[in-house]
């Protein structure tokens, strides 16, 4: 399957799963599908028949509210049978808003409060080296969640030892849960920090799978790298694109059959520039 | 909750200038109208919760009257030695204004759950702790709040709270409020347990169990008076709370009885020490583990019974 059907499959699932859960975060869980798809599909060395495989790569949703997304790739990629999607955020289910990874395979680390994956991957980076595996850590972090303070104590850290195994991944999606991201911390000095601190910087374009993929591919020096990724949160949604309140709304049933039709009809435009 | 929070402190910034109200990005359709009215008297500090604690107590030393906002892990666990060290150990009185109290951010998980609050925040020296029963009770904190000179602890649910008491309660911090008398049985409740616990009560006046209900708001510093005076002659003390049964209001309650040679049977209502995987929404949970109103009846009865045995 081409990467864009699978992530236009992926938002279908998504607004089903947000619509029968009634769930917030969606406009979160959209504006990171096309990342995620690229890293489980083209770059991330992982076994789903063995997710505990000593040597694979591993994977940190730092910013856990955007699970649903996770859920479904892993899905896709076969870490757990899809039926198991259908009980998201379902009473007496496995699968909560945030992940948790006693419940499912494939889940590295449970997430959910903003500025803890970071220093876990660079725990898990640091482990690596020490024991000489040639792993990488791949982190995802919202915009805003660089506001947390621990996060710039990772990132000291992550420099300092030149964790050049560690790439994290910023979902710039430019709006955070009660503003607009660079109303409170700018992303050029996001950026800066991250340079300042020994961090290579890379961009990309967050929706085009070429610019994903070749800006996840670490063939680099000593540095650790982070990635900045442009990206729309709700994306595929014209309703919900770069809008806040898609932060907390779930989509009605009213409005869910124009959803399904717009990502459907919209498979040609969405991606062009990636295939 | 949340909104006789805010209506609360809309009432108090009109004639108070001094109040400041500091959120960690969390209040999207709360805060929407005190963001726009009052914004000298308001601040997004952004996903920065260490730093909104110490600058809460900068403001607070400098004669300011400052509130914070977040959703309760992240303004109390995170921030611990913060608020220990620039709050308590300084005397500073800020109010920390915590969402989310127990399980009400059920299918959330585990980091969203605040089932340990109150036992962390009453292990801090000078830290007042309150678990209001009901919006009423919110607003009375609230205000009452302004007066402190120590700093507090709000913990609150999300929206759509029944009230349960009158609008002309008594309300002061460190004095639990009786909602009804009764000679039998007494409840002690704390948080949004108050609701399951009025309906305790009407389940066992049904079958002539006389019950007392009381609401516990602030369990720092707890009402010794209250609990030694309203459980004399009683066959039961029953302690009900949305949180782990260690560290919480049936820790106190247990303290107060047997530090004061009570002899009387007491049943703890509350969760299990342990983080919850189950995947739920709160009334889900709450009958998983077994805090609903049928199943609390069943255990009063139960305990009570075996006291008739004897």
């Amino acid at each position: 399957m081409e990467l864009y059907e699978i992530s236009r499959s992926i938002r279908k699932k998504l607004i089903m799963m947000h619509y029968k859960s009634r769930t917030s975060h969606i406009g979160s869980a959209l504006s990171i599908v096309d990342i995620l798809v690229v890293l489980y599909f083209r770059i991330l060395s992982v076994n789903p028949q063995k997710p505990s495989w000593e040597k694979r790569d591993r994977f940190i949703l730092s910013k856990g509210h955007a699970a649903s997304a996770l859920y479904c790739v892993l899905a896709e990629k076969g870490f757990f049978e899809k039926k198991l999607l259908d009980t998201y955020c379902v009473n007496g289910g496995k699968l909560s808003e945030h992940p948790d990874r006693l419940n499912v395979p494939g889940i590295e680390v449970s997430t959910g409060s903003l500025g803890h994956g970071l220093s876990i991957g660079v725990g898990m980076a640091l482990a690596a080296k020490r024991d000489k595996k040639n792993h990488k850590i791949f982190i995802l972090m919202s915009d805003g969640e660089c506001e947390e303070g621990s996060v710039w104590e990772a990132v000291s850290t992550a420099g300092r030892l030149n964790l050049n195994n560690l790439v994290v991944i910023i979902d710039y999606n430019k709006l955070q849960a009660y503003d607009r991201t660079d109303d409170i911390q700018s992303i050029k000095s996001v950026k800066e920090k991250f340079r300042n601190s020994g961090w290579d910087v890379r961009e990309i374009e967050g929706h085009e799978f070429s610019s994903i993929e070749k800006g996840l591919k670490i063939p680099i020096a000593e540095n650790p790298t982070v990635v900045v990724a442009n990206t729309i949160k709700g994306k595929g949604i014209k309703e919900m694109e770069g809008k806040m309140e898609w932060h907390y709304k779930s989509p009605k049933k009213e409005n869910l059959s124009d959803f399904l039709k717009e990502l459907n009809s919209d498979e040609k435009s969405f991606h062009k520039k990636t295939d | 909750m949340r909104k006789a929070f805010i209506k609360k402190l809309t009432e108090l910034v009109e004639k108070d200038k001094d109040i400041q109200l500091l959120t960690g990005d969390l209040g999207f359709s709360v805060l929407d109208d005190f963001k726009m009215n009052f914004p000298n008297n308001y601040l997004n500090v952004g996903l920065m919760e260490a730093n909104m604690i110490g600058m809460a107590a900068g403001m607070s030393l400098s004669g300011k009257k400052v509130f914070v906002y977040s959703i309760i892990p992240f303004i109390t666990y995170r921030v611990l030695e913060q608020i220990r060290n620039d709050l308590c150990y300084q005397e500073v009185p800020v109010k920390i204004i915590g969402v989310g109290e127990g399980l009400s951010y059920g299918v959330a998980g585990a980091t969203h759950h605040s089932i340990e609050d109150i036992a962390v925040m009453s292990a801090l020296p000078n830290m007042i702790v309150i678990s209001p029963g009901d919006p009423i009770e919110v607003e009375m904190a609230i205000e009452k709040s302004l007066n402190l000179d120590l700093p507090c602890y709000i913990r609150l649910a999300k929206s759509g709270d029944p009230v349960i008491n009158n609008s002309d309660i008594d309300f002061e911090i460190g004095k639990g409020l009786i909602l009804k008398k009764g000679r039998d049985v007494l409840i002690v409740s704390t948080g949004n347990m108050l609701e399951v616990g009025t309906k305790v009560v009407e389940k066992l006046e049904k079958i002539n169990v006389s019950t007392e209900l009381v609401s516990m708001h602030t369990i720092k510093p707890f009402d010794e008076n209250l609990l030694i005076s309203e459980s004399k002659n009683k066959k039961l003390v029953v302690s009900i709370e949305e949180h782990v049964k260690t560290g919480g209001l049936a820790s106190r309650v247990a303290d107060v009885l047997i530090s004061n040679e009570i002899r009387i049977k007491f049943l703890r209502v509350g969760l299990p020490d342990k983080f919850i995987h189950v995947v739920g929404e709160q009334e889900y949970l709450r009958d998983l583990y077994g805090l609903t109103p049928d199943k609390i009846t069943d255990k009063i009865l139960e305990k009570l019974e075996v006291k008739n045995k004897t």
